[in-house]
C-alpha cells in the first residue's frame, strides 16, 4: 500500500475519532456512561502502554505502576486543588505551610502560566515518578530481572503506606485523601494528552533505543555482546515507563477528582497487567485497544455480574458483588495459559493488514457471486 | 524503653519471625526449583486463614488443624498443576504472570466468597493462655511459634539431606535438565515442593493469625512480600537462610513498631531489600550462581 494512501486513511480515522469525541462532548448528558468509561480507558491506555514498554519491549517485569501512579496523582492533585477550597480539603489536620506557600506562588504567576498549569502538574508528577524509578533502578537493574518485580511491588506497597501515614497528614491528608481536584475540561483534552504520551512512547520504541530494548528482551547476553549497554538501556526504559505511569496517575487524579491511598493498591497494578496481557505483550496498539475494551466491559457492559440477575423467577447463581472481578481474574489466567499472544501478539495495527483482509474478503465474495452467477446462467 | 519491655518486644518479634520463616521457606524452595517468585504464596497463606475460620466453626481444633493443613496442601498442589505446570517450557515472564493471575484470582475469590470485611479468627483456647516470667508476659503461642519453627526446619533439613526425595529436590534445584536426564521425575519433585511449602504456610498462618485475630482477602499480600524479602536476605534457595531472614525481619519490624515507627516498619523491609541487592545480592547464605552462555 502506498504511503500517501496510508496517511489519508489515518487522517480519516483520526477525524472520525475526533468527531465522535466531539459528539460525546456535546451530548455529555445523554451518554454519561460512555463518556466516563472512555475517559478512564484512555488514561489506562497510557499506563498500559508504559507497562508494555518496560515489560513487553524490554523484558523487565515491573510491578510498580500503582506506586508511580500514586506519586503522579498526589503531585498533580496538590497542583490542581483550587487555593480557595484547599482549607476544606485538609479540614482535619490543616495544610502544611509549604503547600500553602507553593499554592500562593502558583496563583501569583501570570495568566498564561495558569492556563498550562495542568500540563505542568502532569509533567512534574511524571518527573517525580521517574526520579523514584531511577533510584530503584540503580541497585536493582544490574541484577537478574526477577528482583525488579519484587522490588517494584514492594515499592508500590510502601509508597501507599507512606502516603497514608499520619506523619504526612498535612501534605497527603493521610487516609482521608485529596478531594476537589480540578478535572479535565473536556474528553478531547484527555484523549489528546493520552495520544501525545503514547506517540512519544511509540517513537521511542521505533528509535535505535527501541531496537536495543527489543534485543535485550530477546537475549540480554547476546545484546551485550553486540555492544549494547545493558544497564543504561534497561534504566532508560524503566525510567521512561515510570514517567508515563506517573503522568497517567496524574490524569487519573484529574479524572476521579478525589483520590486516596486505597486507589493505588496492588490490585491497580494487576488490573493494568490484565490489560497488557489481553492486548498482547509487546504490542502498543494491542494495549490501547485492550485498555478501552477492558475498561468498557469492566465498568459498564459486565457490571450486571455484580448484581443478582433474574430470568423470570429464576435467579442466576453466582451473580453478586465481586463476581465480576472473579471473572476477570479467570480471564487473565486463561489468556496466560491458553492464548498467550492476547489480542495482537507482538504485531501492531497496520493498514496493510486491514487492506489485505478487505481484499481477501472482496475476493471471497466475488468468487462466491461469480459461482452463483454461472449457476444462474445454466 | 525498660529492659523488660525490650524483652517483651523481642519475644513478640521472635514469634512473628517464626511465622515469617515458615512462609519464607515456601518461597525459597519454589524459587530454588522453578526459578519462580510464587506471588500466590502469600494468598495461599491468606486462604489457610479462611480455611481455619470455617473448620473451627464446626470442628474441635484437634481435627481442624490437620484439616486446614490438608486443604492448604491441596490448594497449593492444584495451583501448581493448573497454573504452573502447563508453562514449564514457556518464557519465564509467562509463568510469573500466571503466578500473579493466581494471586489476583485468590484475592478476588476471597472477596467474592467471604466479603472484604475482616473476619474474626477463631481462638484456640490453650494457645492464648498467658504465661508470666517475672515482668515479661506472653501467650503460649508466642513461645510455641519459634520452637515449632525450629523443629519443623530440623525435620525439613533431615528430609532434604537424608532422604531419596530430598536428594531429588536438591538435584532438581541444581540443574533442572540434567536431573531429568538422570531419571528424576520432575513433576513429582515439584509437587512435593509445593506440598512442603503449603504445609508450612498453613502452620505459619495458624501461628500468625492467632496473634492478629482477623483475616481479610488482602492480609496475605504484605506478609508475602516481606517473606520473599526474608528469603532474599537469607540467600534465595537456602532453607536455613530463609529462617534467619524471617527472624531478622520479624524482630526488626516489631522493634520499629515498638519505637513508634509503625508506618515505616514496612518501608524498612523494602529498604533492607534494596541494601541487600546493592551489597550482597546472593544474600547471607546464598551461593553465587554463574550463568553460562
Amino acid at each position: 500500500m502506498k504511503n500517501s494512501k496510508k496517511i489519508t486513511y489515518s487522517i480519516i480515522l483520526a477525524v472520525i475519532i475526533l468527531a465522535f469525541l466531539f459528539f460525546l462532548e456535546t451530548n455529555k448528558a445523554n451518554y454519561g456512561m460512555a463518556y466516563t468509561v472512555l475517559m478512564k480507558g484512555a488514561i489506562l491506555a497510557v499506563v498500559a502502554v508504559s507497562m508494555n514498554l518496560v515489560t513487553g519491549f524490554t523484558g523487565l517485569f515491573s510491578l510498580g505502576q500503582a506506586g508511580f501512579m500514586a506519586i503522579g496523582a498526589y503531585i498533580t492533585a496538590i497542583f490542581l486543588i483550587p487555593t480557595d477550597t484547599i482549607q476544606d480539603v485538609y479540614y482535619i489536620s490543616g495544610v502544611s505551610p509549604a503547600i500553602m506557600n507553593f499554592k500562593n506562588l502558583l496563583d501569583s504567576t501570570p495568566g498564561w502560566l495558569q492556563v498550562i498549569n495542568p500540563y505542568i502538574a502532569l509533567m512534574t508528577g511524571g518527573l517525580a515518578a521517574a526520579l523514584f524509578a531511577a533510584l530503584i533502578g540503580i541497585p536493582v537493574l544490574r541484577l537478574k530481572s526477577d528482583y525488579l518485580a519484587i522490588a517494584t511491588l514492594g515499592f508500590s506497597e510502601i509508597m501507599r503506606a507512606i502516603i497514608s501515614s499520619p506523619q504526612l497528614d498535612t501534605i497527603t491528608n493521610g487516609s482521608y485523601g485529596l478531594k476537589k481536584i480540578h478535572g479535565f475540561s473536556s474528553i478531547i483534552q484527555t484523549f489528546t494528552i493520552a495520544a501525545v504520551c503514547i506517540t512519544f512512547m511509540v517513537l521511542l520504541i521505533r528509535s535505535t533505543y527501541g531496537r536495543a530494548f527489543k534485543a535485550i528482551r530477546e537475549d540480554d547476553t547476546a545484546a551485550e555482546a553486540m555492544g549494547i549497554n545493558l544497564f543504561k538501556h534497561k534504566q532508560l526504559s524503566f525510567v521512561v515507563g515510570s514517567f508515563f505511569s506517573g503522568v497517567s496517575g496524574g490524569m487519573l487524579a484529574m479524572f476521579m477528582r478525589s483520590i486516596d491511598s486505597k486507589t493505588f493498591s496492588v490490585s491497580l497494578t494487576y488490573d493494568i497487567l490484565l490489560i497488557v496481557v489481553i492486548g498482547g505483550i509487546g504490542s502498543v496498539t494491542g494495549s490501547v485497544i485492550s485498555a478501552l475494551l477492558v475498561t468498557v466491559s469492566k465498568e459498564w457492559w459486565l457490571r450486571f455480574f455484580d448484581n443478582p440477575l433474574y430470568i423470570g423467577s429464576f435467579q442466576v447463581p453466582f451473580f453478586r458483588t465481586g463476581f465480576r472481578m472473579v471473572v476477570f481474574s479467570i480471564i487473565l489466567l486463561a489468556v496466560v495459559l491458553f492464548y498467550q499472544r492476547g489480542l495482537m501478539g507482538k504485531s501492531e495495527f497496520s493498514w496493510e493488514k486491514i487492506g489485505k483482509s478487505v481484499s481477501g474478503l472482496k475476493g471471497f465474495i466475488l468468487k462466491k457471486t461469480s459461482k452463483g452467477g454461472s449457476n444462474h446462467v445454466k | 524503653m525498660t529492659l523488660s519491655t525490650f524483652f517483651q518486644h523481642i519475644l513478640t518479634g521472635i514469634s512473628l519471625g517464626g511465622a515469617y520463616a515458615l512462609i519464607a521457606i515456601g518461597y525459597t524452595m519454589v524459587y530454588g526449583i522453578l526459578r519462580l517468585i510464587n506471588f500466590a504464596h502469600g494468598d495461599i497463606f491468606m486462604m489457610a486463614g479462611y480455611f481455619m475460620i470455617f473448620s473451627m466453626a464446626s470442628l474441635p481444633w484437634q481435627i481442624a488443624i490437620p484439616m486446614v493443613c490438608i486443604l492448604t496442601i491441596i490448594l497449593g498442589v492444584v495451583i501448581e498443576r493448573v497454573a504452573y505446570k502447563p508453562l514449564r517450557t514457556a518464557p519465564r515472564m509467562s509463568i510469573m504472570i500466571s503466578a500473579i493471575a493466581v494471586s489476583y484470582l485468590l484475592q478476588n475469590l476471597a472477596t467474592y466468597l467471604f466479603t472484604a470485611l475482616p473476619r474474626a479468627y477463631p481462638e484456640i483456647p490453650f494457645l492464648k493462655k498467658i504465661f508470666q516470667f517475672g515482668t515479661v508476659s506472653a501467650s503460649l503461642v508466642t513461645f510455641i511459634t519459634p520452637v515449632l519453627t525450629i523443629l519443623l526446619v530440623i525435620a525439613l533439613m533431615f528430609l532434604i539431606n537424608h532422604t531419596k526425595i530430598g536428594i531429588a529436590i536438591r538435584g532438581v534445584s541444581k540443574d533442572f535438565e540434567t536431573a531429568q536426564l538422570m531419571g528424576i521425575r520432575i513433576n513429582k519433585v515439584i509437587s512435593v515442593t509445593f506440598v512442603i511449602g503449603s504445609f508450612l504456610a498453613a502452620i505459619g498462618s495458624i501461628l500468625y493469625f492467632t496473634d492478629r485475630m482477623s483475616v481479610t482477602p488482602f492480609s496475605g499480600t504484605l506478609p508475602g512480600l516481606k517473606c520473599f524479602v526474608a528469603a532474599v536476605l537469607g540467600g534465595i534457595g537456602s532453607i536455613p537462610g530463609a529462617v534467619v531472614g524471617g527472624f531478622v525481619i520479624g524482630i526488626s519490624e516489631t522493634l520499629l513498631v515498638a519505637l513508634g515507627y509503625s508506618t515505616f516498619s514496612d518501608a524498612f523491609t523494602f529498604a533492607l531489600l534494596i541494601v541487600i541487592l546493592l551489597f550482597r545480592p546472593t544474600g547471607l547464605f546464598g551461593e553465587k550462581n554463574i550463568d553460562k552462555v
